[in-house]
């Protein structure tokens, strides 16, 4: 006798937790060969305003914690994802239609990604940082800080990389994220969220919504909450609509070259200078 | 009168209210909390809420310097938005009542009332002497409230005669001077029967208000034990004709949980309890939520912590 499929309806990342959609809703997703694979979750305005809510309380924790504790928890994602990564190919195969090979090249690429960026979570100030010769009798030093809350469209292809490079300088340098799966491509993101749940970062600092992209867009852009935004995953045209909205508190908008690059990190962190008294 | 103040008809008053129907109670009272408030319900409800606020600051560390700052956000909550009305009162330790008054008298907030705890605030460990200074004291200040707490050690072991006489004296010291809020500590009387027997005892004594909690004891304003209170003023209006005013306080945090409040009273008391003389909320992070709740009406998009104060 043939085993019926377990199929899933899988639900959103907030706060450490994986509550349903406040409004109920889910939409079904397809493979390249276009069978049914899953129903994610459909989020609603107001499961963005929730997640903002919880990276904004969890912001000052991340920020706070010591860069090398944030470096070494980064890499314990990475050794996570290590053990899961079969289930990560499978994704990657069944959503992006691309060979067993090419998926695990890009799950490996995913990794290595994670511990990247953890390597630079306690170099950063190091190497961009600076002691700045001043006419004073006072020290002065220049040293990067965090945003705040970094809203993440993450792009579709490569499903897995795509999300992983977005966020993983973003948590680098001490912002809380708010992350918008690839609308047709959200099963590695899901999967990522299961990983985050079990390692080591702290509930808030991470947070994935999967639903319309289209939907949720306009109330990124016009929250007073976020202060940056990644737009890999838009549209040229919403990338433009929602600088317009956003411009309301000064929205850092980027959209970097698909590689990996300490200026992703420092594109949503501001240089703080601090004067101090020499001799106290 | 219902009881003609001696303590056996107290004892006999009290011990013939009926009991509480704990799971009815809870169950009414998460079953209001569901109700959805929209659109101009919501605005009018933000706007009432904010004029019930009684804006609280009751820490060692209060200085007069904060006390100042949080009279100023009393009077204009939102200085980028003068449609905003000011809170009902500014709630604070006796030793900074004057300094309350003086300045919000000083920047146009004379309408605003300064209610100040006494009686040996919060734990009521005291002789009654010391418990008159601290009243008469505050009173001289320039309080219009006085948030006295009653005898829970007392009450708990059966001494009704003591909290009921203990809070007419207060009462009588207050005069037509300054309002009376008897806080019940809702917190530490264990059973809902005995937040409706200390509610009464507290109407029967004289109290204008009665308030659930000092803020200092957790659990503290919960929708059942509120949803008690409530009913016990509405009997007490029926029995007397005298309407009794009800200040929830500690743990009204968010814009949502202040709404459950008012579907509470509108439910359980009725819409004449819609009113900052009789129903308050006793809070400080509460205003600020309440503030970026009515940005977002306002300006369509959802608000962040950094447009309003720190406090």
């Amino acid at each position: 006798m043939s085993r019926l499929d377990i199929n899933k309806t899988y639900k959103l990342f907030i706060a450490g937790a994986f509550p349903r959609s406040e409004s109920g809703r889910v939409y079904e997703i397809k493979g390249a060969n276009k069978k049914f694979i899953a129903n994610p979750a459909m989020a609603s305005r107001k499961d963005l305003r929730d997640s903002v809510v919880a990276a904004k309380a969890a912001q000052s924790g991340w920020a706070n914690a010591t860069a090398f504790n944030r470096g070494q928890i980064l890499y314990r994602i990475a050794e996570i994802m290590q053990g899961r990564s079969e289930q990560f190919v499978d994704e990657i195969c069944a959503l992006e239609g691309v060979s067993n090979k090419a998926a695990k090249i890009q799950v490996a690429e995913a990794i290595d990604t994670w511990v990247w960026y953890s390597g630079w979570c306690d170099k950063l100030s190091s190497v961009t940082g600076s002691l700045n010769q001043v006419s004073g009798p006072f020290y002065n030093f220049t040293t990067p800080e965090p945003l705040g809350v970094v809203a993440i469209f993450a792009e579709s292809k490569p499903s897995l990389l795509g999300v992983v490079r977005t966020l993983a300088p973003v948590l680098a340098g001490g912002n809380t994220a708010v992350l918008i799966a690839s609308e047709s491509y959200p099963l590695p993101a899901i999967t990522l969220s299961e990983a985050l749940a079990t390692s080591d970062i702290p509930g808030g600092v991470v947070n994935i919504l999967t639903g319309k992209t289209a939907e949720l867009a306009p109330w990124v852009a016009s929250h007073m909450e976020i202060d940056g935004v990644d737009v890999a995953g838009l549209s040229k045209k919403q990338e433009e609509e929602l600088k317009l909205v956003g411009a309301d508190n000064l929205k850092r908008v980027f959209r970097f070259a698909p590689t990996n690059n300490p200026e992703r990190i420092l594109s949503f962190m501001e240089q703080k200078t601090v004067w101090h008294p020499i001799g106290l | 009168m219902i009881i003609d103040g001696s303590e056996s008809s107290l004892k006999k008053f009290l011990s013939e209210l009926p009991p509480v129907d704990q799971v009815g109670a809870e169950a009414r009272a998460s079953m209001l909390a569901t109700r959805s408030i929209k659109t101009t319900s919501k605005a009018w409800a933000i706007d009432m809420a904010i004029s019930m606020v009684d804006l609280t600051t009751l820490e060692g560390a209060d200085s007069a310097g904060k006390v100042k700052a949080l009279c100023a956000k009393a009077v204009r909550p939102d200085p980028t938005d003068l449609t905003v009305p000011s809170v009902g009162a500014i709630c604070v330790y006796n030793d900074m009542v004057k300094i309350a008054r003086t300045e919000l008298n000083s920047i146009g907030g004379s309408e605003v009332a300064v209610a100040a705890v006494a009686t040996a605030f919060p734990s009521g460990r005291a002789s009654l002497n010391v418990k008159k200074l601290d009243t008469q004291d505050a009173i001289d200040a320039g309080a219009n409230e006085i948030d006295m707490v009653i005898d829970r050690g007392a009450f708990l072991s059966g001494h009704l005669g003591e909290v009921f006489d203990q809070i007419k004296i207060i009462k009588e010291l207050c005069g037509n001077k300054a309002h009376l809020k008897v806080i019940l500590e809702t917190g530490e009387l264990v059973t809902y029967d005995n937040v409706r027997k200390a509610s009464y005892l507290a109407m029967l004594a004289g109290a204008d208000f009665i308030k659930t909690s000092t803020g200092k004891v957790a659990p503290a304003a919960t929708a059942p034990v509120v949803l008690v209170m409530l009913e016990a003023v509405r009997d007490y209006f029926t029995l007397t004709g005298t309407r009794i005013g009800v200040k929830p306080a500690g743990g009204i945090r968010t814009t949502k949980d202040a709404i459950k409040q008012l579907v509470l009273v509108n439910e359980t008391a009725g819409p004449e309890w819609l009113k900052p003389s009789l129903f308050r909320i006793g809070a400080s992070a509460l205003l600020n939520d309440l503030l970026m709740q009515r940005m977002k009406l306002r300006t369509g998009h959802y608000a962040s912590a950094n447009y309003v104060t720190m406090d």
